[in-house]
């Protein structure tokens, strides 16, 4: 199945095309804001700052086709940063707006535990999912949703405190972990979210 | 929860894994994306891949060995070895690695990690720390250029100002201990591990999962090996049900 993948100028792209490439896809980058709005499936992934990525992706002329597309509930996914982007905005970038598809803010990972949270972290899907399974997944964030945003899906996962480990709603599915990067577990999931309708 | 991780890792050389006791007398240990496959296929939790590459020629083809090893690897990939610039991390991270680690350079200017961590975030920035008890006793020292040169400068103290400048976690190796199967510096990596806040893992001298037990109770956060796994004498799978058995929580 073709999949067109946002390039956000970070720096995970090579994981993210290769973990896509072994749950079966063929992903190729989109080039323009008509890719965004057609492509059967897209995945918004995401590492580095807030503030750049989305300064990138309107530099790109992608901002307001990805906010068409996720409010048309077009089978997307987001990948860590693709996430929190797809929030009102994030602590890490005071001012910088996200695209407000999910209420509220990213904040930053409470003191006294590690940060950035790097490494594997247990996954608990609410009774609403149909995408997520509980099972370990891969994270790289010191950033985090921490409300249940109203009309999605919700998992979770504690790191510190408890925070939005992902969401979904139909096929769009947002993770704040690395599915790409997250074993056999991850893979499924994919393949689970490329299926789904 | 978030798990202790156990990283195997690979010493690269034009396109083989080797191995050698602190850095010298180097000898042949396989292809490395073939294990890669077995050790995210037995339970590791991200691999660490470090070039010790001497030519340019061999930094190509350790590129070459990134992308082989990350279309087979479905786990985290960390690569060091020779990352002296921007330019040199973002060849890295687009053949495949999500994160990268750099030693010498950043010592040399720290600079380096600032820049790395504008461009790429932090959760991609990993200090190798390289250090030796000092000669005359209190502490440890920076150790730079595969061992070769004792810096004098302070672990500790680099170690906290690498986090402040960009370094979102420190991969810590003893010199004293590297290649001797005599078990991690203890107390080096209880130290480092109190001084900064990002996730620590430490390297050098493992030889038994009681050694990497040893490690995660003195503070550390991950531990790194390459020896015991190679050798086959024990399994990434086996080493994480003998943490698991002391109480350590894992990924199982």
């Amino acid at each position: 199945m073709r999949v067109h993948v946002v390039s956000t100028g970070a720096a995970n792209l090579a994981s993210v095309l290769a973990g896509l490439r072994r749950a079966g896809a063929e992903p190729g980058l989109v080039v323009g804001a008509d890719d965004v709005l057609q492509a059967e499936r897209l995945v918004l992934p995401g590492v580095g700052a807030f503030g750049a990525a989305a300064t990138s992706l309107q530099a790109a002329g992608l901002w307001s086709a990805l906010q068409e597309r996720l409010n048309a509930g077009r089978p997307t996914l987001g990948i860590c940063l693709g996430l929190q982007l797809w929030a009102e905005g994030s602590e890490e970038s005071p001012g910088v707006s996200g695209l407000g598809v999910l209420p509220g803010l990213a904040k930053r990972l409470p003191d006294g535990v590690r940060v950035p949270q790097l490494g594997w972290n247990w996954v608990e899907p609410g009774r609403n999912c149909q995408l997520l399974q509980p099972g370990y997944a891969s994270y790289a964030n010191s950033y985090a949703l921490r409300e249940a945003p109203e009309g999605w899906a919700a998992a979770w996962t504690t790191h510190g405190e408890p925070f939005i480990a992902a969401v979904e709603r139909g096929a769009q599915l947002a993770c704040q972990f690395h599915p790409e990067l997250s074993g056999p577990w991850g893979q499924a999931l994919l393949t689970r979210w490329l299926g789904a309708r | 929860m978030l798990t202790r991780r156990v990283i195997p890792c690979l010493d690269v050389r034009d396109g083989r894994v080797v191995k050698g006791v602190r850095f010298q007398g180097l000898r042949d240990a396989g292809d490395p994306v073939e294990q890669a496959a077995r050790y995210e296929a037995q339970g590791a939790d991200e691999l660490v891949i470090l070039d010790v590459s001497a030519t340019d020629e061999g930094r190509a083809t350790a590129i070459r060995t990134v992308e082989a090893v990350r279309a087979v690897l479905g786990i985290p990939l960390t690569v060091g070895g020779g990352v002296r610039e921007v330019e040199d991390a973002r060849r890295l991270l687009e053949a495949g690695a999500d994160k990268v680690s750099t030693n010498t350079a950043a010592v040399r200017r720290p600079a380096l990690l600032a820049e790395l961590a504008e461009r790429f975030g932090r959760q991609c920035v990993v200090l190798a720390l390289d250090a030796a008890a000092r000669l005359d006793g209190g502490g440890w020292e920076v150790v730079v250029r595969a061992g070769k040169e004792r810096t004098g400068q302070d672990a500790l103290a680099w170690a906290v100002e690498a986090t402040t400048l960009g370094a979102g976690e420190i991969l810590l190796t003893s010199w004293d201990r590297d290649g001797t199967g005599l078990g991690y510096d203890l107390p080096l990596t209880s130290a480092i591990a109190q001084a900064v806040t990002v996730p620590v893992i430490a390297s050098g001298g493992a030889a038994s999962a009681a050694h990497l037990a040893a490690a995660l109770h003195a503070g550390a956060d991950a531990v790194l090996a390459a020896t015991i796994f190679h050798d086959g004498h024990t399994t990434v799978g086996a080493v994480k049900d003998a943490l698991a058995a002391l109480g350590l929580e894992l990924r199982r």
